[in-house]
């Protein structure tokens, strides 16, 4: 199963379009999509505007693959949930978003190894053709870094000075 | 710097938007235990996430809609007159702006971590929140600075 979600935020019709094609193309009946208030109606692929969040994580646990915007909230967790995933950078100039943050964390993620990216959505079919090769960048636990805990720990209880 | 030990537990208040933000947040939560937390978020939906901890929504709100962003401040100034917290700590965004602005002015030790998604550079709240940060977080080690941000870890 694939899982196609856009966040809670904003549609994103330029990456869905593209995978409801590529499932038409290939005749695919596995996907699932969470697709926001898009003026893009997917023909193809299974989709709901909205998700709540536990079936927001479920889906993500039970998918082969997460197809996503580049936000942290779904990255992380399928890191989480270490699930494989392929993102898609939301662009400013094209309205998706308001400055090209996620171009950046979807590069930066990518160098550490972490997900796959698709930059736009000519790139994004012939990723999906091998989506099934993909791995999970290995699973993170559920809570931040030792160290930036510890720090957090250190501050919160010092002492008045 | 030595650790208070008084019996009176900390009251925390953990402050952020929705999406990333949120989740960012609730990585921090074994930073918290012992403490007496209060999530404040946009979504109703995330209640169920925090288990026994209070849980106040409030309008999710942009620095795009100053109508909104106005109440936002007013809901955030009520939940913060109502707890009084001994800390207040953010993930971001506008929401966290404004709880640490205000918690500061009560006197509360403020807390700041820069969303990991600000890669190039620190988000416009956390860039101005600077001064009113206690410990003023950054994410990415390059982004540290002589006089904060400063890097001490990541959520992940």
């Amino acid at each position: 199963m694939i899982f196609v979600t856009v966040g809670h935020q904003m549609p994103f019709d330029r990456m869905v379009r593209a995978v409801d094609q590529w499932a038409a193309a290939h005749n695919r009946d596995d996907v699932f999509a969470q697709i926001g208030a898009a003026k893009y109606v997917p023909k193809r692929i299974q989709w709901s505007a909205t998700i709540d969040p536990s079936e927001f994580s479920q889906r993500i646990a039970d998918a082969d693959v997460v197809v996503a915007h580049a936000g942290m909230g779904t990255i992380l967790t399928a890191f989480e949930l270490g699930t494989p995933i392929l993102v898609m950078p939301r662009r400013a100039a094209l309205h998706e978003t308001r400055n090209d943050h996620q171009v950046a964390t979807a590069q930066r993620f990518f160098e550490m190894g972490r997900l796959a990216v698709a930059m736009d959505e000519h790139e994004l079919p012939e990723m999906l053709d091998h989506v099934s090769n993909l791995t999970a960048g290995g699973v993170i636990s559920s809570s931040a870094s030792p160290e930036l805990i510890q720090a957090l720990v250190s501050y919160i209880h010092q002492t008045d000075q | 710097m030595s650790v208070d030990r008084s019996s009176r537990s900390k009251k925390i208040l953990a402050v952020a938007s929705g999406g990333g933000h949120w989740v960012q947040l609730r990585r921090l939560a074994p930073a918290f235990d012992g403490c007496d937390v209060t999530y404040v978020t946009v979504e109703r939906s995330y209640r169920d996430q925090v288990g026994n901890a209070k849980f106040r929504v409030v309008l999710d709100a942009t620095r795009w809609n100053k109508f909104k962003l106005l109440l936002m401040l007013f809901q955030i100034a009520w939940i913060m007159i109502w707890v009084r917290p001994d800390v207040v700590v953010s993930t971001g965004a506008a929401s966290g702006f404004f709880a640490l602005r205000l918690g500061k002015l009560l006197g509360a030790r403020t807390i700041w971590i820069d969303s990991i998604a600000n890669i190039e550079e620190m988000s416009m709240s956390g860039q101005k929140i600077g001064p009113h940060a206690g410990l003023w977080l950054t994410q990415w080690p390059h982004l540290a600075k002589v006089g904060g941000p400063e890097y001490k870890g990541a959520v992940l």
